[in-house]
């Protein structure tokens, strides 16, 4: 399949925003000034960035601990997300919410939140909406294969596909939960494989492939929108950082306990230097444009990071500010 | 000339859910049972027929995910009102009711609210046991985040689920099926109870009690009895758990310096304590005995109906209350 070269450069910029951002938390974590618990994103950006490019800017995205990506690839503010991650009040949830509470609702990125599978039905909420108002808006629900141990999922692909909801399950699937490699929690069967008895179409999909993600989100957005969703996509990929922080478990330690051979075989099929492989190879695009391209993405960043630790702090004072009950 | 309007209690929630349904395409009733009136009794009658199934949704039995998509759905702008036909079965939806609903406006810096409302109905009595009885009010007063309203006459219930539909943040809309049967004053018009405002059912100078939903009804019944025996009791009906009308309690306490609270929950750690906590705090030095709490005792509901005579506060238990504090 072909695409317009400005969707393409699109997509690789996008890749590159998270990238970028994601790494540059990296060495403030280790510092002590980042704090928030960051679930990094680096290595699955094809996901977030391909299927949100399928989507349209009012349909409806649910993240989870780990939607710096989601937040980003739906159009929220890279500003907004770094002046949250340093806890500030001009952050998208002025500092109350951190890394893992993620929000822009005039982009349709309705929020994320680090309960394992607790968002899960919210985006079947944000589908019922939309059947119930018959406005065409699709919702697509991020989650890992740690996930697929919550119950909630199996009844929310029960009551999605009995109301024939515009959902999209989209499992990030990165062999890990946590620190449990996936053959130690689940049964040795694929992932996708449980929308079968539900009777949801299922795709299994190279989460480090961009545009075969896109082309898929192209075609399931389509399905969800002419009524025949919901649709059930997992997504092969693989986390380059630790479960939460740089490198490890536990935010600062160096303790990551994945194979080396493993991680280094993953390395090989970072999602970005693919694509950029492709583009070059196919004459898409040439490494000076790649550079400028990376170069403002750099500088985009280094400005987020700059408004955010010039932004103020939360004022004690408004420790109880929103709270009605 | 006053009309008087008398409906019972069921049907004035009925009456509330038609006509919010009405004046706003975004509400909808979600639930098991929403068609099955051996479910829900009366409350739900006339609204599948009236507004179809796009907006009355019967469900299957999975209520962590179909109360998430209430959640979802008041997130994406709807207002939904999500009904568990006993209570007991909301605990496999605190995830979505606590960790996503009630955190989800202030963890979000006020960005985006979750107008829903969680109705949950007590259903006990009737040799049911513990599963099938509980009063769990105290559990969602205790989260900061949601409102807890309990109306105990047929006028509050119509008013109190207009206003709990209407609110912009999550509203746990409590009733007990023994109150379905009362009957009052319900103006057909469309009306709003305001959240957070208790009421004095009766004003009087020796003892106030404190009350809400069922027991409410009780104390206002003891009250009169009370009035025999030559004690001018105040009767306070809270309407709102939480937020709650701290000013109205603590100020009838300092008038009658004695106080009696009936709550149909478990006594340690529940509505009672805290009401005696507030009054204590703020009115010490007007207080001239002990509060007496009148409640469950801390013991799961049992069935035979020996026990559940044994379990359950009467009207009796809150004179003797009264007689305690005034002695």
């Amino acid at each position: 399949m072909s695409h317009p070269k400005e969707t393409l450069l699109s997509l690789l910029t996008m890749m590159l925003r998270i990238r970028m951002f994601e790494e540059s938390l990296v060495d403030p974590i280790l510092r002590g000034e980042v704090r928030t618990p960051c679930h990094l994103y680096s290595g699955q950006e094809a996901i977030a960035v391909g299927i949100c490019t399928a989507l349209s800017k009012d349909d409806h995205v649910f993240g989870n601990h780990r939607s710096h990506g989601h937040f980003l690839a739906k159009g929220g503010s890279m500003k907004a997300l770094a002046a949250e991650i340093y806890c500030r009040e001009s952050g998208c949830s002025r500092g109350r919410g951190g890394s893992m509470h993620l929000i822009d609702p005039n982009v349709g990125m309705l929020g994320s939140a680090p309960i394992v599978a607790g968002t899960i039905s919210l985006a079947v909420g944000a589908a019922l909406a939309s059947s119930i108002r018959k406005d065409g808006r699709v919702a697509v629900s991020f989650f890992g294969d740690g996930a697929t141990g919550e119950g909630v999922l199996y009844e929310s692909l029960n009551f999605s596909a009995l109301k024939k909801l515009p959902l999209i399950f989209a499992c990030e699937n990165n062999l890990y939960a946590t620190h449990m490699p996936i053959r130690e929690c689940r049964v040795d069967i694929p992932i996708s494989k449980i929308a079968e008895p539900f009777d949801i179409k299922r795709y299994t999909v190279d989460g480090n492939d961009v545009l075969q993600v896109y082309e898929v989100s192209q075609k399931v957005v389509e399905i969800c929108r002419s009524g025949n969703g919901p649709v059930f996509i997992e997504f092969m990929t693989y986390r380059f950082r630790g479960h939460v922080g740089p490198d490890d478990n536990i935010q600062g330690t160096h303790t990551d306990i994945r194979p080396k051979d493993e991680v280094e075989m993953w390395l090989k099929k970072d999602p970005i230097l693919r694509f950029e492989k492709y583009l070059i190879d196919n004459g898409l695009i040439d490494e000076k444009e790649l550079h400028e391209i990376r170069e403002n993405v750099c500088r985009e960043v280094q400005e987020s990071v700059d408004f955010a630790l010039n932004s103020p702090i939360p004022f004690k004072e408004d420790l109880r500010r929103n709270v009605f009950a | 000339m006053s009309l008087r309007r008398i409906l019972p209690y069921s049907l004035a929630i009925n009456e509330a859910l038609h006509q919010t349904m009405q004046v706003d395409e975004s509400v909808f009733l979600i639930g098991q049972g929403v068609k099955s009136p051996w479910y829900v009794g009366n409350t739900a009658q006339g609204l599948l027929e009236r507004f179809g199934e796009d907006r009355v949704v019967d469900t299957p039995v999975s209520e962590n995910a179909v109360t998430g998509s209430a959640v979802g759905a008041a997130i994406a702008g709807m207002w939904p009102v999500i009904v568990h036909p006993r209570i007991d079965f909301m605990l496999y939806a605190m995830d979505p009711i606590v960790n996503e609903a009630a955190n989800w406006y202030y963890m979000n810096g006020g960005n985006a609210c979750v107008p829903v409302v969680f109705w949950g109905i007590i259903n006990r009595g009737g040799e049911q046991a513990a599963q099938h009885s509980q009063a769990l009010h105290g559990l969602f007063a205790h989260i900061p985040g949601l409102k807890v309203v309990m109306p105990s006459t047929a006028y509050d219930a119509k008013g109190l689920m207009i206003a709990s539909i209407r609110d912009d943040n999550p509203v746990v809309f409590i009733d007990d099926r023994w109150l379905y049967g009362v009957q009052d004053d319900v103006p057909e018009k469309f009306y709003e109870v305001p959240i957070g405002k208790a009421a004095v059912r009766k004003q009087g100078r020796d003892v106030t009690i404190v009350a809400n939903s069922y027991m409410a009804y009780l104390a206002k019944r003891a009250a009169e009895k009370l009035v025999d025996k030559g004690i001018d009791a105040e009767v306070i009906d809270l309407r709102t758990i939480k937020p709650l009308d701290k000013e109205l309690l603590i100020d009838s306490a300092r008038k009658t310096g004695r106080l009696v609270i009936a709550d149909g929950g478990w006594s340690s750690f529940g509505i009672a304590a805290e009401i005696e906590a507030v009054v204590f705090e703020e009115a010490f030095s007007y207080m001239k005995s002990s509060p007496v709490r009148v409640t469950l005792p801390d013991v799961p509901a049992p069935a035979s109906a020996s026990l559940e005579k044994a379990y359950y506060p009467t009207e009796q238990d809150i004179i003797n209350a009264v007689l305690k504090v005034l002695s």
